[in-house]
């Protein structure tokens, strides 16, 4: 089987001219199509250490891309776009704007551990998958994922409260992400849900709008726990130069 | 295993701490009720572990593990310091990875104890320390002081002529460091072919299909966030369950379960794809099996509608 190399190459690289004489031959269509070189002008030597910095990621150096994290991955077996080998290799080489085409489905990653289970070298790779989305985020190249809004709103109610009650983290989804409470889904959902709940389920449920279920003497952890992420904000902040992007930013706007 | 340590573990779990976790005080009480009835019925015992708190579960650890391992920790703190229990029963499959995870953790990495220290200690409570207690899931529970013989005696209404696919999900066997007491042989539980849930329903009847993915992932971690890509897993789960001539899918885990449950109904209403397997609760069918009533095994509060299913193989 021959390789046909242009399913290889990308689409925006392929230049084709449609009307074009050489030498007096007509080279139009596919013979003329010239591919563009691809040059990597911008390394980001600090990338791997960055991503290191956060949760996650403190073991990215051991991979030696077997492959066997991208060959287990549930979500790979329906976006094939998502590979986390190619990412850890690109993340490693500091290809940062390679890595940037994929910025918007990283977070994705399921958390099904199937990588961490297969990889042989102990990389940890759904760990590597979430501090590449927070990493992406900390740096400003995506906005929040729905998955990180989600995790804030339940971090927020469990280090307030030391409890969760679920309609209210729902609840509290839609509408910070700015979504219509009433998806169809979820009507026909709560209808069966409904069918066959006696009266006095229904009261209890209600009742969760109004009453958070919380564990008592909690303030100590509560404390104990805001004092921590601020310190660990402060931490990423520094191991990514944070504040020096903000203030290249600040430079260029004046 | 020897005799010994399998006689051992059938004394030790008799009376055990009891942690529900935040899932089961909600969208999946129909798990609580049915595993302390199960246990009722069993004569086991169980106290819940006083003014207990969320284990961290998967949004805590994404902002940070080390915070979910503090949450954790502390419910195993109050079990072991505050209960004087040395083993804690935990129905869901986030909350048991969870406190494996904590346990692990502590027992290998110093910087985690040095945060869970510093915390615990401002939070004014004991510090865990590694080892103190035994955490297990409520497959382990069953699986150990009754198990498949002590089942058998106690059938009333057979599952005979369910056929039944155990669906376990993921945080039940990964990632494997963290469950240092599977793939240990005869007697132990598998993490690449799990049978613990496999073991007990067979016990009390059922017909288990081959069932290829029962440690398949449900997207239960983005089940809202990325609705489209649960969806697409799930109808996968729900499909091969089918194909393998399934009647019921058994859980074991809150978040898989109503996971499977929304997105069979998501499914239906997005890309047309209806599926007619019926989704319950493991606790439930062995529930039922001893001759507890649908009700008293909170069928009733399931969103998948299976009364008419139970009543036509004779267990209502």
């Amino acid at each position: 089987m021959p390789i046909h190399e242009k399913s290889l190459i990308r689409p925006e690289n392929l230049h084709v001219q449609e009307d074009i004489e050489l030498e007096g031959v007509d080279v139009s269509g596919h013979w003329s199509t010239f591919i563009e070189s691809r040059v990597v002008t911008d390394y980001n030597e600090a990338l791997e250490e960055e991503i290191a910095e956060l949760p996650g990621g403190e073991y990215i150096h051991r991979c030696w891309q077997c492959g066997s994290c991208t060959n287990a991955c549930t979500v790979n077996a329906i976006n094939g776009e998502f590979n986390p080998r190619y990412w850890i290799y690109l993340i490693r080489m500091g290809m940062e704007s390679e890595l940037l085409r994929d910025k918007d489905i990283i977070w994705q990653c399921v958390s099904c551990n199937k990588c961490t289970y297969a990889c042989p070298r102990d990389v940890f790779p759904e760990g590597v998958m979430k501090a590449t989305s927070h990493w992406l985020e900390l740096k400003g190249h995506t906005p929040k994922s729905p998955s990180m809004i989600f995790d804030e709103i339940f971090s927020e109610q469990v280090i307030k409260t030391g409890k969760i009650e679920d309609g209210r983290t729902v609840r509290r989804f839609f509408q910070r992400t700015g979504q219509d409470l009433m998806q169809p889904w979820l009507v026909e959902m709560v209808k069966s849900m409904l069918r066959n709940l006696p009266i006095g389920m229904l009261t209890r449920l209600g009742l969760a709008n109004f009453i958070t279920p919380r564990t008592s003497d909690w303030s100590g952890a509560r404390d104990a726990m805001n004092e921590y992420i601020a310190e660990r904000e402060e931490h990423h902040r520094k191991a990514l130069k944070l504040d020096e992007l903000v203030q290249m930013a600040e430079t260029e706007l004046n | 295993m020897s005799e010994k340590n399998l006689k051992s573990k059938k004394e030790k779990y008799q009376e055990v701490a009891y942690y529900p976790g935040c899932a089961l005080e909600g969208s999946g009480s129909a798990y609580n009720s049915s595993t302390k009835a199960l246990g009722k019925a069993l004569g086991l015992k169980i106290k819940e572990v006083e003014d207990w708190n969320c284990c961290g579960a998967m949004e805590v650890k994404n902002i940070d593990p080390k915070l979910q391992t503090y949450l954790s920790s502390r419910v195993m703190s109050i079990t072991a310091n505050k209960m004087n229990m040395d083993t804690v029963m935990v129905p869901c499959n986030g909350c048991y990875h969870n406190l494996k995870k904590a346990e692990y953790d502590l027992a290998n990495d110093d910087e985690t104890v040095e945060v869970v220290d510093r915390l615990s200690k401002k939070a004014g409570h004991d510090t865990y320390e590694a080892g103190q207690v035994e955490t297990i899931h409520s497959l382990d529970w069953v699986k150990e002081t009754i198990g498949e013989e002590g089942l058998k005696e106690r059938v009333k209404n057979s599952l005979d002529g369910i056929k039944i696919a155990n669906y376990y999900g993921c945080m039940y066997t990964r990632p494997r460091h963290i469950f240092p007491e599977k793939d240990q042989g005869p007697g132990s539980e598998s993490t690449s072919k799990p049978h613990f849930m496999d073991d007990l329903l067979e016990a009390a009847g059922a017909e288990n299909v081959e069932f290829p993915l029962k440690t398949a992932c449900c997207g239960g971690a983005h089940t809202l966030s990325d609705s489209d890509t649960s969806t697409l897993l799930v109808t996968n789960i729900l499909q091969a369950a089918e194909a393998a001539g399934a009647e019921v899918i058994a859980t074991e885990c809150p978040t898989c379960h109503s996971g499977l449950e929304m997105h069979q109904i998501r499914a239906e209403k997005t890309l047309g794809i209806k599926t007619n397997v019926k989704i319950i609760y493991f606790t439930q069918l062995l529930g039922m099996a001893i001759g507890l009533k649908p009700k008293a095994v909170g069928l009733h509060e399931n969103i998948s509608d299976s009364f008419d299913f139970v009543k036509k193989k004779g267990l209502a």
